[in-house]
């Protein structure tokens, strides 16, 4: 028996969201007597990070500090509309209607307070810290508290905003059939490193190298957990999840989650991630979204590396050993493809 | 059937009450005590969702009788808070963004805990094998792994 190494790439135009019907997101923004701000959404987070997400944009939009603003979802019943959590949407979508809610709320937070201060709303600034004053006389100020309360109970005034992002309806061109579904696209590579066992079938993902570029980064943090986290489902998908049918019968096959084979923390590959920031021109500051794209170079750079390795092409996911030995029996023996580059080296 | 008394104490507080002879520990934890610190997740014990510690050793609550509990400490994560301080566990899955939706994680900080208890110091491969009964579908594993070892080296780790 021998040990085969190979290595694959893959790369990845992604488009943010769909554009079926638009693909519209709803924000509602209104205040809190207690200057505290809540931002309202149908669309949901699965631990994402969407509502950390929405929650930086609305506070950066209003002025206001991030800790003062709340962000509910996830009741369709009493939200306002959304399409929904799917094709890397939320950032792009929700953040979108995020702004334009926050400006309306900031304007009629900036009049009450202009209507307090008794000056013109023109003249005043946020500080970001819950304090509103006059452009370069700070000691002309009012806290956002103080503000809020007054337009409730004073001015009897609704400091909220209404705010939606709609995709232009693009029209399919009769004589071309070109149309553009899309306004926004995030890129990657990634670089599989595997060794492929052929007498066993198996393969280990000894490393992998990526670059992606998901506009202007809004939590560096989440996207690193995001871009870590889904190339693990992204070797899991390329080797492991199946629902199928096991050799050689259906009554061998996973009956439930006992026998659907993940892989653990002993089956992780060491990754290194770069993250490049081109700011989309019609994001929220920028942002675009790793989501879904973070799994998806993996399948293909593994199933790469598979080919570049043994010379077996599987085109049927998941990549199993059973698959690898049959092609390489198929081939009359291993096959090894050309080794291009030297060794990754960033570790 | 006829139900049958069980008491024992969760975490330090002396809990009775009254289970099927088959009920497991889960179960009677999350329905029968409120506690729902520890998760459902398959019921079969291949995900570790339902860790809770038995006189400090990791156990899967879905797979334990709750009657073999009699006079046991059960340790939830639902107690590894100290009023408003967390656990260094805590603190350092929340620092390394260890959790993404959440539902591995009481599993994870129970196995985790079990781990450190025994092991202050553990190496990476022995903080592996100790999560390696819990899935988690979110992370990726390596933000939990380096937030236990983090967490190794933190002042008060070990704290029970
Ligand atoms: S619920 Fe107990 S191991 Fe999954
Ligand atoms: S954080 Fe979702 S399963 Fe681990």
């Amino acid at each position: 028996m021998a040990r085969h190494e190979g290595r694959g790439m893959a790369s990845v135009n992604y488009p943010i969201g769909m554009n079926l019907g638009g693909d519209p997101s709803q924000a509602l923004i209104h205040s809190n007597p207690d200057g505290k701000f809540t931002v309202a959404l149908s669309a949901i987070d699965l631990g994402q990070g969407m509502k950390q997400v929405s929650r930086q944009i609305a506070a950066e939009t209003l002025g206001v500090p991030v800790e003062d603003v709340y962000v509910d979802t996830a009741d369709s019943d009493t939200g306002p509309h959304d399409m929904g959590s799917f094709a890397s949407r939320g950032t792009h979508r929700m953040g979108n209607a995020i702004i334009v809610a926050a400006r309306e709320a900031r304007g009629v937070l900036l009049e009450a307070a202009a209507e307090e201060l008794e000056v013109n709303a023109a003249d005043l600034v946020t500080d970001g810290r819950g304090n509103i004053h006059v452009r370069g006389a700070p000691s002309r100020s009012i806290t956002v508290k103080a503000t809020a309360q007054a337009a409730q109970f004073k001015q009897g005034k609704t400091i909220a905003g209404r705010g939606i992002f709609l995709i232009p309806l693009s029209a399919v061109d009769a004589e071309t059939g070109e149309m553009n579904p899309n306004t926004a696209f995030a890129h990657a590579c990634l670089v599989a490193d595997v060794s492929v066992d052929d007498e066993t079938g198996e393969v280990e993902v000894l490393r992998m190298t990526s670059a992606y570029e998901l506009g202007r980064v809004i939590n560096p943090r989440m996207v690193e957990q995001q871009l870590v986290g889904g190339a693990w489902m992204g070797i899991s998908h390329a080797l492991y999840e199946t629902p199928e049918p096991y050799y050689p019968n259906p009554e061998h096959g996973p009956r439930d989650f006992n026998e659907y084979l993940m892989p653990g923390p002993g089956d992780i590959a060491p990754y290194h991630v770069t993250v490049l920031e081109r700011p989309a021109p019609d994001g929220p500051f920028g942002g675009k979204g790793p989501g879904e794209m973070c799994a998806n170079p993996v399948l293909p750079a593994v199933a790469n590396a598979v080919y570049n390795a043994v010379g077996v092409r599987v085109d049927e996911l998941p990549i199993t050993p059973e698959k690898i030995l049959r092609g390489i029996k198929a081939n009359g023996g291993v096959k090894p493809g050309p080794r291009r580059g030297g060794p990754v080296n960033w570790r | 059937m006829a139900k049958l008394p069980v008491q024992f104490r969760l975490n330090g507080s002396d809990r009775a009450t009254f289970v099927d002879p088959a009920s497991n520990l889960l179960d009677t934890l999350r329905r029968g005590l409120g506690d729902f610190g520890p998760k459902y997740g398959c019921g079969q014990g291949t995900c570790g969702v339902c860790t809770v510690l038995v006189d400090g050793e990791p156990q899967l609550a879905c797979l334990t009788l709750a009657v073999s509990c009699e006079g046991r400490q059960i340790e939830t994560t639902s107690g590894m808070a100290d009023g408003p301080n967390l656990h260094p566990l805590q603190g350092a899955f929340m620092d390394h963004f260890a959790a993404q939706c959440g539902f591995c994680t009481p599993g994870m900080l129970t196995a985790a805990r079990a781990l450190l208890a025994k092991n202050p110091q553990p190496s990476r491969d022995e903080v592996v094998e100790a999560i390696s009964g819990n899935i988690c579908r979110c992370t990726g594993y390596e933000p939990i792994i380096a937030a236990i070892l983090a967490a190794a080296n933190a002042p008060g780790a070990r704290r029970a």
